[in-house]
């Protein structure tokens, strides 16, 4: 079990330093991909199933496939341009990467789980049969909330992609395109 | 009762000859060989079906020199492929183009773990087994894009686009209409949904969810969505030969080759066997009395499954393909929104349970049909057809 957790966790610290250093954008966007499935294996092998198979599908389905699409619809597509490292980024970046540290420390000593692996509370058989009773009783308002946003950002989106009104369905001559 | 338990009376006396430790693990190890013994040679006995099956929808015999027959083609074509020169573009980003197969293959395969194909005949029944069907299909995305993009061929590229933007669209419309099942039967486990379809009406009429209106709307757009996300004809664009070369193939040759074309039919084979589990009764039998028979009840589900993929072949005969606005009309327009709609008409199939089943029907006939009309009324709604004229193809 424990060789399982450091294997794991050397593929994804790999991928990831990987994720930051390679050149090429969509060699990085392919290792993060990596990491993204090597995190769905490390909650796998905790137990977590249904959190697993949503980070696959998720992550590895969907937010690498944007990625790699805005890596494309993007110009520069090939190669990160050189970058000159300014004096103070080195300072900086070690700072905002301790802010980050310390805000996700500070959460995780706030949570709940940490007091309970501390007083070596047998750990509860999740299924994804509680797991849903739990989204529609408990947890039914930050789900709609979720639900709305989400609404509210794919309206956005389609609103910015739409065709501006007076060019409608013509193209570059001012001849109708069909559409189906 | 021999005939049915046999595989698994086999596996237990194989994994009983080894020490207690390695048990589990051998167990695994057998299931894995049995899986990739009877698909690699499900997908051999395939490709012949498909080429005799197209001969004969376009009237002319297919092959028939290798073998009586023509039984030994797929022989001659895996020799073939085996003894190829494997083609490598010097422009070719050479690691993603050697691992873009195998990351297409290795997931496709992972989804047969979950199947149930016969009674007892499952390798491991997960209590998220549909979720992990899904999350494993995710990967072949993946594999589409390393492909398109290694290949450094414009051709290549485009089929990678298309295959990416093909598989993002139709993957709601495939997931969503297998909510339905999942809200009827209160589980996503596959053994537990095969076990909601068991028994039958008066003992004649099977209790599948094909055979009530929301199963077999939910069975079409399942259907129809995965035809798309096998990348088959109607919806083959990714690889569409008269336009686009190979698409994200075109720059693969010899046994990678292969294994992009194994990874095609494994997913049609993963795909149909799901559609089988879910919409058709799974490994029962189709008149509930013969599940008590000799059959054993793996025949059954390899029949139902031969069966869907003789309809694959039969689309690929008939229909032509599709263009991509065509596409991505029908399934945002289109399959969407019917698959949210047979959502509603599950929950109101369960809801009326103590009704008379005529009048569930009805209802729940009409709140399919109505929709249905109204969306394909309103799409066609402004289309004049007439003389087209294209931007690059005069």
């Amino acid at each position: 079990m424990k060789s399982a957790f450091i294997v794991l966790v050397l593929v994804i610290l790999t991928s990831a330093a990987a994720a930051v250093w390679l050149r090429k954008l969509v060699h990085a966007a392919l290792c993060l991909t990596a990491t993204f499935a090597g995190l769905a294996a490390l909650y796998l092998q905790l137990g977590a199933e249904f959190v697993g198979f949503a980070q696959i599908l998720i992550y590895v389905g969907a937010v690498a496939m944007l990625v790699i699409f805005a890596i494309l619809l993007t110009r520069n597509a090939g190669m990160t341009p050189e970058v000159r490292w300014s004096k103070h980024s080195g300072i900086i970046g070690t700072a905002i990467g301790l802010l980050v540290l310390g805000c996700l420390l500070i959460s995780l000593s706030a949570s709940n789980g940490i007091r309970l692996i501390a007083a070596n509370t047998p750990e509860p058989t999740i299924n994804v049969q509680r797991m849903g009773e739990q989204l529609m009783t408990r947890c039914v308002l930050p789900l709609e909330v979720l639900g709305l946003l989400l609404t509210a950002a794919m309206i956005g989106a389609v609103i910015l992609a739409m065709p501006e009104k007076h060019g409608e369905g013509l193209d570059s001559d001012g001849r109708k395109i069909d559409e189906l | 009762m021999l005939l049915e338990t046999w595989l698994v009376q086999l596996k237990q006396w194989m994994v009983n000859l080894f020490p207690a430790v390695w048990q589990p693990g051998v167990g695994s190890l057998v299931s894995v060989t049995v899986i990739l013994g009877v698909f690699a040679t499900l997908f051999a006995v395939a490709t012949l079906l498909e080429r005799k099956g197209l001969g004969r929808i376009q009237n002319r015999p297919g092959p028939n020199r290798v073998g009586p027959f023509g039984l030994f083609q797929p022989v001659a074509d895996g020799i073939k492929m085996l003894t190829k020169e494997d083609i490598v573009p010097l422009t070719a980003d050479q690691v993603v183009h050697f691992l873009a197969p195998i990351v297409l293959l290795a997931p496709v395969t992972l989804a047969f773990a979950v199947i149930p194909f016969g009674r007892n005949l499952v390798p491991i029944d997960l209590d998220a087994g549909l979720l992990f069907f899904f999350a494993v299909g995710s990967a072949a995305e993946v594999a589409a894009f390393m492909a398109g993009w290694s290949s450094h061929n414009k051709y290549s590229l485009l089929g990678a686009m298309r295959a990416i933007a093909q598989m993002i669209s139709f993957e709601l419309p495939l997931v969503i209409s297998t909510v339905a099942v999942i809200m009827m039967s209160g589980s996503l486990s596959l053994v537990e949904i095969v076990r909601a379809q068991d028994g039958g009406v008066f003992g004649l009429i099977p209790r599948w969810h094909v055979l009530t209106p929301w199963g077999l709307a939910g069975f079409l757009i399942f259907f129809t969505a995965a035809l798309a996300e096998s990348n088959r004809s109607p919806f083959d664009l990714p690889e569409g030969e008269s336009e686009i070369i190979g698409g994200f193939m075109t720059e693969y040759s010899g046994f990678k080759y292969a294994l992009f074309f194994m990874g095609e039919y494994f997913g049609m084979f993963a795909v149909s066997g799901l559609a089988t589990t879910l919409f058709l009764g799974g490994w029962h039998a189709p008149l509930p009395f013969l599940d008590r028979t000799l059959v054993p009840s793996f025949v059954w589900f390899f029949g139902k499954l031969l069966l869907l993929l003789f309809v694959f072949i039969w689309l690929r005969g008939t229909l032509p393909r599709l263009r991509v606005d065509q596409l991505m009309n029908f399934s945002w327009k289109f399959l969407l929104p019917l698959a949210l709609i047979n959502l509603l008409v599950v929950a109101l199939w369960r809801f009326t349970a103590s009704w008379p089943l005529a009048g569930r029907w009805a209802l729940c006939l009409v709140a399919l049909a109505a929709p249905f009309v109204a969306l394909g009324a309103a799409l066609m709604r402004h289309r004049h057809w007439k003389p087209r004229h294209y931007r690059y193809a005069r």
